[in-house]
């Protein structure tokens, strides 16, 4: 028997049970669904932060202490604001070299009151990275020499604090007193991994320091003059700091590090959470496998008139295996369509990002099919092998 | 009998001491104790016995639809021990024709594709099986019901479909279970005139296993089995 007969036989054989095959198919739908949403969704999270990293700007080395591990607590940092002269007679550029001391505080003025990321840094933060300016001016090299209490406010921070009104030239108040004045507003940025950056001010490095009470610096950022430097420079800066501090461990890392760590994470998330969502696509198997066989049983006299026709054992073995693939791609068919709505929805109405990769529906086919071929083999089996003269007489 | 017989040419099914025993819960049981039968070519039997007395054990092995224990099967000349499962099948498709008590039709299936069944499984094309079951259907007076499900035909003319499905690959035997068993006493005899011309006009050998007498009486030889043995074997005008 070719194919197209078994292939038609087994279209009639779920017409006829419409509602059985519905069902049936239903934890095939789900299962289905179910991974292609999330799938979506943990390459929508991926896509985010690969985004949102380059958003950062390129070839940029954060340089940090400690050994870089994604999760691990944050080493105490021993590195001090003349590093970047140091390291500038390293790299050769000192002018591409910013440092960053951040700290949460309050911030007020008048009788707003607000919480922000006062972020303590140089004047060279704007080489490296790029953050333009709304209103007024940035940092300058003798607002951080001689330890100016100066501020350039996050936009989201200037708006709370002063509404519609022009900031710059007023004064806010830091940490509970000490008085800033306001000398430029920047850009309007969006949030990265979840940190408002709005809400980011920005005062000298030097002041930051006095008004925290230390004398390091949290890390450095350095600007790699183009791509192929990138690999020299790290090794050269980690070198440099690891000599300069006898003992202590530094690192330095590229975006595309950060995004090889952050994938890898996400990646496994991913899976463990497909993987879940593949269970119930398991269970839905197990229903197909069932109901296959009820089938089988139900339509035992046809399975023998057709052996005393003269069907073959693996003539009566493939009508019931495509059937059963049948079911499960027609389910996994609608589980697709479902699960990309369903994707879509997510991504349009709710902060979770769902991206719809081409293999992920195509895998999503193949496993459906690949669980009708599964979960159909026992019942087929059982169909083929039945005795015709048994098989005739029941009822 | 069997001297004459294997004289003749190739018999369309030859049973030499067929024993047949089943395993039921643990209990042997023997249906067929040593039979020997032969059906010629064009030959119109009736296998009569009462019931259990093995006849329609005797049927299923003609009919290729279940192995002796002992002794030897052959059809069409090819001896059914040597055959696998599958070349069994072949055999059953190409020289064997069934028709049961119950009819046995594909409910949701129309007359036309209940009779193009047998070569589906001979890997006919579609166009041809149409017009082969259409021809079958044609032979039995039905032409005019191609379209028509088993459920919206009367007995005696679903009956009629089974035969061209039996007939539609040009068996050389067809094998009839009780054909009239499930027919009153006029159906049953137009079933018994269309197996009578088939007979005649086609050539094809046809066995009838029966309980009823006036029915194996329209047979030109009768094999009366009991307790697993040929009892008696008769044939018209000897």
């Amino acid at each position: 028997m070719r194919f197209v007969e078994s292939f038609r036989v087994a279209a009639d054989a779920l017409r006829v049970n419409r509602l059985r095959s519905a069902l049936t198919m239903f934890g095939v739908v789900v299962g289905v669904a179910a991974v292609v949403v999330l799938v979506a969704i943990g390459t929508g999270a991926r896509d985010l932060v690969r985004s949102e990293i380059e958003g950062l700007g390129s070839n940029i080395i954060f340089v940090a202490p400690g050994e870089f591990a994604l999760g691990s607590a944050p080493s105490i940092s021993r590195m001090r604001l003349d590093d970047v002269g140091y390291l500038g007679r390293v790299t050769g550029d000192e002018e591409g070299i910013a440092v960053g001391l951040s700290s949460g505080e309050t911030v007020r003025a008048g009788r707003e009151e607000t919480f922000a990321n006062v972020v303590g840094t140089n004047d060279h933060y704007n080489n490296v990275f790029d953050r333009p300016l709304r209103r007024g001016r940035y940092l300058s090299r003798t607002d951080v020499e001689t330890r100016r209490r100066v501020v350039v406010l996050g936009a989201g921070t200037a708006r709370r604090l002063f509404g519609d009104v022009d900031p710059v030239g007023r004064q806010i108040s830091v940490a509970g007193g000490t008085r800033f004045r306001v000398v430029g507003v920047l850009s309007e940025i969006g949030s990265t991994f979840g940190q408002a950056r709005d809400s980011e001010v920005h005062v000298p490095v030097t002041t930051a320091q006095r008004l925290f009470g230390v004398n390091r610096v949290d890390f450095i950022a350095v600007r790699a003059p183009s791509k192929d430097d990138v690999p020299r420079l790290q090794r050269d800066i980690v070198d440099a700091l690891e000599s300069r501090y006898r003992g202590e461990k530094f690192s330095a890392i590229t975006q595309t590090q950060l995004l090889g760590t952050i994938g890898t994470v996400l990646g496994a998330l991913t899976g463990v959470l497909a993987a879940i969502a593949a269970i119930s696509l398991l269970v839905g198997g197990v229903g197909v496998s069932n109901i296959m066989l009820v089938g089988v049983r139900e339509r035992t006299r046809e399975i023998g008139l057709r052996k005393a026709l003269g069907a073959r054992q693996r003539d009566i073995l493939a009508q019931f295996l495509v059937e059963s693939v049948l079911l499960t791609t027609l389910g996994g068919v609608a589980g697709i369509v479902l699960g990309v709505a369903g994707a879509l929805t997510i991504s349009a109405l709710s902060p979770v990002p769902a991206a719809i990769t081409w293999w992920s529906p195509a895998v999503a086919f193949a496993v459906s099919a690949g669980v009708g071929v599964f979960f159909g083999v026992v019942p087929a089996r059982r169909a083929g092998r039945l005795d015709p003269v048994i098989a005739l007489r029941a009822e | 009998m069997t001297e004459t017989a294997a004289e003749r040419a190739p018999a369309a099914l030859e049973a030499v001491d067929v024993t047949r025993t089943y395993r039921m819960e643990g209990v042997d049981v023997t249906a067929l104790r040593g039979v020997s039968v032969r059906i010629d070519e064009g030959e119109f039997a009736a296998i009569l016995g009462p019931s259990g007395s093995g006849k329609s054990t005797l049927m299923h092995l003609l009919g290729c639809l279940d192995r002796p224990t002992t002794g030897t099967l052959r059809i069409s000349g090819r001896d059914v021990a040597k055959l696998s499962d599958g070349e069994l099948a072949e055999l059953r498709n190409a020289h064997v024709g069934f028709v049961f008590q119950s009819f046995h039709l594909l409910a949701r299936t129309s007359a036309r594709d209940n009779v193009a069944l047998p070569l589906v499984y001979r890997g006919v094309s579609r166009t041809e099986r149409r017009r082969r079951a259409a021809e079958a259907l044609a032979t039995v007076g039905l032409e005019h019901r191609l379209g028509h499900r088993p459920g919206q035909l009367s007995g005696g003319e679903q009956q009629r479909v089974a035969i061209a499905r039996a007939l539609v690959g040009d068996p050389g035997v067809v094998l009839a279970d009780e054909p009239t068993g499930n027919l009153d006493t006029r159906t049953g005899h137009d079933v018994m005139d269309l197996l009578e011309r088939l007979n005649a006009e086609r050539g094809v050998a046809v066995v009838l296993v029966t309980h009823e007498p006036d029915i194996a009486a329209r047979a030109r030889r009768q094999i009366h089995i009991r307790d697993g043995r040929v009892e008696r074997d008769v044939r018209d005008g000897t």
